[in-house]
């Protein structure tokens, strides 16, 4: 299973890379948003898999028992999922003024907008 | 000494202040201070001349092992008394020559700030405090330069000198570093020259160290600089050009002449440098028509003596060099002054326009006459005897007489040319019509040049009065005791014959000059290193241009394209060996899995074809929620639930947005197209192999089995996700928290900016919508309230709590209009933020109030009806912080962009 994950990690970096190379500042953004899923399933499954046993201390017990997923990768992405939607919708924002202001979405004609 | 240095530095600040109060009498004002480092000194000189030496040291850098230590000895005394003197002189002749300057004060601190490095230079002990007062000379000397910074030429003339002067500085910083290495010690005094020559790197600190005294006195081939730093307002030519800065350098050799000099290389590179330069520096001078180019190019050429005299090093020529020093910064400096006066009083300083202004100008004349007798060498004035000292100096150098003879001889015909030029043509004969009607100059202007001629003739008749002193020095200098009888008569001697011939072929030669029409416009030149230099300057400057256009050209995607495809250099040849497939790596490929896998790439695949941008949104919320089930399988709850969340509020804000902006359009040829898929698939591939690598390297596990052993024992709690992020993690969700604020503060900003606030909006007309929304809407703040609750032992949590609450309000805005939802809410949602903020602030500061540490939890157990014994703690507290602050986020956010 790790092999097919690291091929779908590989594919979302490769298509968020495309994206991000290209003219149109939105694809742009839909490229961050990929890699966005790139890295909290690269962290995830680097962190090891394990099926079905989540971090949960089961009661009457006082600890982990293995197998249990790994908590530090979880709370690490948690937050990472909850900051990348602030972070698109300020961006989606920023490009919403900017096309407003400038009228294209067209990276090589901000250029001149620097001053 | 730090405490005269210190006093000298705040006069420098407070000196624009002054002026603005005393105005003209500034300059005098300032002019005490000089005065008083110099009767401070006068304590020392009996002792000094007496061969003691003074040291000072304080602790500076102390764990580097570097005081900063000062040391007052005949050497640094002679140049103290040189900068103070001249310096004091040079403030009252600015006060007048500047007059009308209206950036006068500034002048002051630039010129007290250059006496404050001076003198720091030449008291310094340390290495390092030594070569940070150098560079303060070079950039005083700079801001000097380059005072009328509304000429293009002074601005080019600054930057030259700076270049060339700061660049030799780093040459000496290497120089210092390696002396610092080879001695152990980075206090001058004690270092042994005896350890530093036997060094091998004796040769390397040699050459650094000279870099750096060599272009600090426009040594040739640097020499270039020298003229065009003329650029400065007179008084800072007499100052800096002539009597003080380009002295520098040869304070520096004469300063390591003890602990590096006496060898074959030091004699063979500085009499070379130092004779070449003074030939070339007197061969240009006699060329020039302009006065202070004169002067400049002649006080090139005695640099290039004193460097001529170090690099013999005999205790003889260390003593000329001591003696000329003084002598040439007493004419040298006084000459500069009167060439300043006659430029102010007539308007030009071009010596075929000037003729006669003795009648008009009669001190000043007499003053030119004395300080340029004394340069030429007649006695009795200073200048003869510097000049017998040096032609003895140069009779008994090691190596061939005739050479050092031959050179000191010309050269020194030369200056007594160059004597003829600027005192006589200008002073003599018949008048003639300059730009100005000649005054004599005001008697600050006079002051200067009168005192100094005063000082060369008096020191020249009793030159006994000044050898203890220069005697000292010369020791210093020397490494050993030299003792010193100046007398201005020697008896007939082989040197007296020299001088006297000099003195006649002055003349002969300067009215041959004169017969040919020389100097006159069309200057000789010979190889221009100035021209060499500022093709060099240029060049690079077209150089760094043409970089910058490659490296920094403001397309996002060529940065991208570099990163990664270095990256992918770098990595592909290790990824590519030492990957290999573990054991079991394609084991348990379970069906489910396998067909999110293929939804993902597909999706992806998808994005990056389709052309609709609502398209796009819809295709990421498939790949979003595809993740999430991925989560769900591989046991992470919490990440399910968040990802579900955020993922609906992203396509509703990405809908919201991105209906306002333009419909794609195709950019790119199909080339780049191929281009960049081939180097994203390279990208992505490399990525699967990093993986497959990470893998085979298991994670440490020491982290989460801390965690999972002390969740619930140390912390309450179940949910070790949840106890991560509020209990033992707490500060950097604090952070997380603050820059969700941040981003919802930014989203609000961007869209009130231009605000045209339209009344309602966001309503979507449905009534099946409509009717559900309460029902919907109370479940879901149910369900929110409820994964807070429980979140910290089963699944949920302030994150996502936060979000569920966010969703029903979302809900509400749209399927009636946001006026309405925020009717409901009662305040603004940005309040919720701050509120849940406060809250995580407060939890975290409860630690620090009963003397733990900042969050750390506080617990206490209490026995709440139904749940039987319950810890409750700050953390708790934490998560409602949290769940406030997401909460508040989510809703500026989609309630701002829905109204626009």
């Amino acid at each position: 299973m790790n092999v097919v994950l690291a091929i779908v990690i590989g594919g979302l970096y490769a298509t968020g890379l495309f994206m991000i190379l290209r003219r149109s500042i939105t694809k742009v953004l839909f490229g961050l948003i990929l890699w966005g899923h790139g890295s909290n399933l690269l962290i995830f499954v680097s962190c090891g898999l394990v099926r079905g046993a989540p971090p949960l201390i089961s009661a009457g017990d006082d600890r982990l028992r293995m197998p249990y997923a790994d908590p530090v990768a979880q709370s690490l992405i948690l937050t990472a999922i909850v900051i990348s939607f602030a972070v698109t919708a300020f961006t989606a924002v920023l490009l919403y003024r900017i096309c407003r202001t400038i009228g294209t979405d067209d990276i090589d004609q901000l250029r001149a907008s620097d001053s | 000494m730090l405490w005269i240095l210190l006093t000298l530095l705040i006069a420098t600040a407070v000196a624009p202040g002054l002026h603005r109060v005393a105005r003209h009498q500034t300059g005098w004002l300032l002019a005490l201070l000089p005065v008083g480092v110099i009767a401070w000194s006068s304590q020392f000189w009996r002792a000094i001349a007496a061969g003691s030496q003074f040291h000072e040291s304080y602790p500076w850098v102390p764990s580097l092992g570097v005081n900063a230590a000062f040391r007052l000895d005949g050497l640094s005394l002679i140049f103290l008394l040189l900068i103070c003197g001249i310096g004091a002189l040079v403030f009252i002749y600015a006060s007048e020559y500047l007059r009308d300057d209206r950036k006068l004060g500034l002048f002051y601190t630039y010129l007290l700030l250059f006496m404050t490095a001076m003198l720091g230079l030449v008291l310094a002990d340390n290495v390092f405090l030594l070569f940070v007062f150098w560079e303060l000379t070079s950039i005083s000397s700079f801001l000097l330069i380059g005072w009328n910074h509304s000429s293009e030429e002074s601005r080019d003339s600054a930057r030259t000198a700076l270049i060339v002067t700061g660049g030799g500085g780093l040459m000496l910083l290497a120089g210092v570093v390696l002396l610092r290495l080879i001695s152990g010690s980075s206090d001058l005094s004690t270092m042994s020259g005896d350890v530093i020559r036997e060094s091998p790197l004796y040769l390397m600190t040699l050459l650094l160290v000279l870099g750096g005294a060599l272009t600090k006195s426009a040594q040739f081939p640097f020499h270039f600089w020298l003229p065009g730093a003329m650029a400065a307002p007179t008084p800072v030519s007499a100052y800096l050009h002539s009597a003080t800065m380009v002295k520098a350098g040869i304070y520096l050799l004469a300063r390591v002449h003890p602990i590096l000099g006496s060898t074959s290389v030091w004699f063979t590179i500085l009499t070379l440098v130092g004779g070449t330069t003074m030939l070339v520096g007197a061969v240009i001078a006699v060329t020039q028509t302009d006065l202070k180019r004169i002067l400049a190019y002649s006080t090139v050429s005695v640099l290039g003596t004193l460097t001529m005299l170090l690099g013999i090093g005999t205790s003889e020529a260390v003593t000329a060099a001591m003696v000329y020093v003084v002598a040439h910064s007493l004419y040298k400096g006084a000459l500069f002054l009167i060439a300043g006066s006659v430029d102010h009083e007539t308007g030009t300083r071009d010596i075929t326009q000037l003729q006669g202004l003795a009648k008009p100008m009669p001190l000043t004349a007499t003053s030119a006459v004395l300080v340029a007798a004394s340069s030429a060498g007649v006695p009795p004035l200073f200048g003869f005897v510097s000049k017998e000292l040096f032609y003895e100096a140069a009779w008994h150098a090691p190596g061939p007489r005739f050479v050092a003879l031959t050179a000191a001889f010309l050269a020194s015909a030369l200056l007594a040319v160059v004597a003829l030029m600027v005192a006589y043509r200008p002073f003599f004969g018949r008048p003639v019509l300059a730009p100005q009607e000649p005054h004599e100059a005001p008697w600050r202007m006079g002051l200067g040049p009168m005192t100094l001629a005063l000082a060369s003739l008096i020191i020249g008749l009793y030159p006994a009065s000044i050898s203890d002193l220069l005697g000292a020095a010369a020791s210093a200098t020397h490494g050993s005791p030299v003792s010193l009888k100046l007398k201005l008569w020697h008896g007939f001697t082989p040197v007296l014959g020299l001088s006297a011939i000099t003195l006649a072929a002055g003349p002969a030669v300067y009215f041959l000059l004169r017969r040919c029409g020389m100097p006159n416009r069309h200057h000789v030149t010979l190889v221009s290193f100035q021209s060499l230099y500022d093709h060099a300057y240029t060049g690079m400057m077209a150089f760094a241009e043409w970089l910058t256009g490659i490296v920094q050209n403001g397309y996002l995607r060529s940065y991208v394209m570099t990163v990664i495809i270095t990256l992918l250099v770098l990595l592909a040849r290790p990824l590519l060996q030492d990957t290999q497939l573990f054991e079991g790596a394609l084991s348990e490929i379970h069906l489910p899995e396998l067909i999110l896998a293929v939804v993902i790439l597909v999706a992806a695949l998808a994005i990056t074809l389709i052309d609709s941008r609502l398209a796009v949104a819809a295709v990421l919320g498939t790949i979003g929620i595809a993740v999430m089930l991925l989560y769900v399988i591989f046991g992470a709850v919490d990440l399910a639930v968040t990802q579900i969340m955020v993922e609906t509020l992203t396509v509703i804000v990405l809908v919201l947005v991105l209906y306002h902006l333009p419909k794609f359009l195709t950019h790119s040829s199909r080339w780049i197209y191929v281009r960049d898929g081939v180097v994203s698939l390279a990208f992505g591939g490399m990525i699967a192999l990093l993986v497959i690598t990470a893998f085979a390297t298991p994670a440490d596990p020491e982290l989460r089995e801390f965690y999972a052993a002390q969740s619930f024992l140390a912390a309450h709690g179940r949910n070790v996700v949840n106890v991560i992020l509020v209990d033992f993690r707490a500060t950097d969700t604090m952070g997380e928290v603050t820059v969700l604020t941040v981003a919802a503060i930014g989203v609000h900003a961007l869209l009130r900016f231009h605000a045209e606030r339209k009344p309602g909006g966001g309503a979507m007309v449905s009534l099946v919508l409509r009717t559900a929304t309460p029902v919907l809407m109370l479940l879901l703040l149910v369900v929110s309230l409820f994964a807070l609750l429980r979140g910290h032992h089963e699944s949920g949590g302030g994150f996502v709590g936060g979000l569920l609450a966010a969703a029903a309000f979302s809900l509400h805005a749209l399927a009636h209009d946001v006026r309405s939802t925020r009717l409901l809410l009662g305040v603004p949602p940005q309040i919720f933020m701050g509120a849940g903020l406060i809250l995580v602030v407060i939890s975290g500061l409860s630690g620090l109030i009963t003397g733990g540490s900042f969050m750390q939890g506080q617990w206490t157990e209490v026995f709440l009806p139904g749940l039987g014994d319950t810890h409750l703690g700050t953390p708790l507290l934490f998560d409602v912080g949290v769940y406030a602050v997401v909460m508040g986020m989510v809703l500026t956010i989609v309630l701002t962009a829905a109204e626009e």
